[in-house]
């Protein structure tokens, strides 16, 4: 067989250029070409809006579609550092709070509730006969259709906003915190009865410690689902809030508010995930490591 | 008590099987087995895989009942689920991942009283901390006492288990492949202080094992488990029973090289 071109080269004449490509699937970017490829579709997006919102102001400068970020910025500062004409609060930091403590005592009241119901039944095969069925019953249920419901029976105030929170979230964690439970090797179980452990004990010193970790996870993955309750619940009926005000500036086609309040609450659900990473990395080294 | 009864206190079994059988639906895994251990034997348990060795393993931690026959510990029916009488070393997942290798042990000093939770304050906490260091540094784990498990080898692991497992002061001992999973070098090491163990604690030991020569190594009594009867239309009609009861010794090289061939056959296909 005669010899190819590339045969014939003398072999110092190769460079890392002859080397035949990688497989895509092979090809990992390094930690600056990450971040390029990461930043790039957020410039994209702004590069976009200002370019779209430019174009629709030049044909009608008072426009409140798409306003300028200097009309963006404008809003939100009349939100944000000036007292109201009305009551005098600051509207911004005042919704923030409202929203946040209604989240907060919901999320509390769901992961609470949902620690023991799936600690329990993960633990206990009779418990879990007992709740695993309505559990599931009740998972199936649209929360949202049972907002009239519940402000029926409690009312326009606090109580049925952070119960709708609650009831939409619990069943997501009691049955995911019921199977990690369950996941737990059987081996550690009855490792512990040979070494004397009663039911109670195994619960609290074996399996409660480690579904922690679990139960912050959890806790990351419904708070999206969340937020959804709570801004359903302040849009149909509140007084303040941050969904609360998205929905009434809405009549006035106010959008430079609607923008930074969306931003806003999208940082505050990045920046609550982010804390609780944090949480399970300081409190739990062991967690990520895997039960071995 | 008068010398008669000493001597007969001393020469009631541990454990003792009596006509036990065990079956899943209409597949036999365990047959008529009659067999009685006294105390500070150290029986190891060979076969195949699937010849019920573990099975076996199991009815005697309580995870598994008999379906015939009954099983007397200290001559007493052996309970129906695993308790402090009975210590167990896995092959993996045998300690708590979330505690460090000195919370592990005292968590045995925990789990002996009753109560709730099993925490231990002021007094039993102490006294606890002293015989749980104790322990770890004849396993040599003194110097990983605030390491959490995922930060130790496959065979500090084991050893952690190990220690584990003896603070509960259990009548028997069950290993389950203990050292399975480790390299060769390490395995060694693991022997050692497996047998140094239960001399000085005077053990009784069960331990199941896939490797002969480590059964032989290791035990004053060897266990072969496979099947006595074979029906060729119906595999699962029989199940194994003990074919062998050897005693560590007494085995000259021509029975020891029968074993290994019926343990491991060498397949026509590649031979």
């Amino acid at each position: 067989m005669p010899l190819s071109e590339t045969d014939k080269r003398p072999m110092s004449t190769f460079t890392s250029k002859d080397r035949p490509m990688k497989k895509l699937i092979n090809q990992v970017p390094n930690n600056s070409l990450k971040i390029v490829l990461g930043v790039l579709p957020f410039a994209f997006l702004i590069i976009l809006y200002m370019v779209a919102s430019d174009a629709r102001l030049e044909i009608n400068p008072s426009d409140k579609l798409l306003p300028s970020f200097s009309k963006i910025s404008d809003g939100l500062s009349r939100m944000a550092l000036e007292p109201s004409k009305r009551s005098g609060e600051y509207l911004f930091w005042q919704d923030t709070a409202s929203s946040l403590t209604r989240l907060g005592i919901g999320v509390s009241i769901a992961a609470a509730i949902g620690l023991v119901i799936g600690l329990i039944s993960g633990a206990v095969p009779l418990f879990a006969a007992w709740l695993s069925p309505l559990l599931t019953v009740v998972s199936l249920i649209p929360p949202l259709a049972l907002l009239p419901i519940l402000f029926i029976v409690f009312g326009l105030g606090e109580l049925s906003k952070v119960v709708l929170i609650a009831i939409g979230m619990t069943p997501f964690i009691g049955r995911d915190i019921q199977r990690r439970t369950q996941e737990i090797p059987t081996e550690q179980l009855v490792k512990a009865q040979t070494l004397g452990a009663n039911t109670s004990q195994i619960i609290v010193r074996v399996l409660l410690p480690q579904i922690l970790p679990k139960l912050i996870d959890a806790v990351r993955l419904s708070l999206g689902a969340g937020w959804l309750f709570l801004i359903a619940a302040e849009a149909v009926a509140s007084t303040d809030g941050l969904g609360y005000r998205i929905f009434l500036v809405r009549r006035y086609m106010a959008m430079d508010v609607i923008l930074p309040y969306v931003a806003w609450i999208t940082l505050l659900a990045f920046l609550i995930d982010i804390a609780l990473r944090e949480l399970n990395r300081t409190f739990f080294p062991w967690h990520e490591q895997g039960a071995k | 008590m008068t010398l008669e009864a000493i001597q007969s206190v001393a020469d009631t079994p541990i454990i003792k099987i009596n006509n036990v059988w065990k079956q899943y639906g209409d597949t036999v895994v365990l047959e008529r087995l009659n067999i009685s251990v006294k105390k500070g034997e150290f029986v190891t348990l060979v076969g195949t895989s699937g010849c019920g060795k573990s099975t076996f393993l199991n009815m005697l931690l309580g995870t598994v009942q008999p379906s015939k026959g009954e099983i007397f510990l200290n001559g007493k029916m052996i309970p129906e689920e695993p308790n402090s009488d009975r210590g167990i070393v896995f092959q993996q997942y045998s300690v708590f991942p979330h505690m460090t290798v000195l919370e592990n042990v005292m968590a045995t000093k925990g789990f002996e009283q009753s109560g709730l939770t099993g925490y231990l304050f002021g007094a039993r906490r102490k006294n606890a901390k002293q015989q749980a260091t104790q322990i770890l540094d004849q396993v040599g784990l003194v110097d990983a006492l605030n390491k959490h498990p995922h930060e130790l080898s496959g065979g500090m692991k084991q050893r952690l288990a190990i220690a584990q497992a003896l603070l509960g002061r259990p009548r028997i001992l069950l290993l389950d492949e203990p050292f399975g999973a480790l390299d060769p070098g390490i395995r060694a090491d693991m022997h050692e202080l497996v047998l140094k163990l239960w001399r000085e604690l005077k053990l009784t030991v069960f331990m199941v094992t896939h490797d002969l020569k480590e059964g032989f190594y290791l035990g004053t009594r060897l266990w072969v488990f496979d099947k006595i009867r074979h029906d060729r239309a119906a595999p699962n009609r029989y199940g194994a029973g003990i074919t062998y009861d050897l005693a560590a010794g007494q085995v000259n090289r021509s029975t020891y090289q029968k074993l290994d061939d019926e343990l491991r056959p060498v397949q026509e296909s590649y031979a």
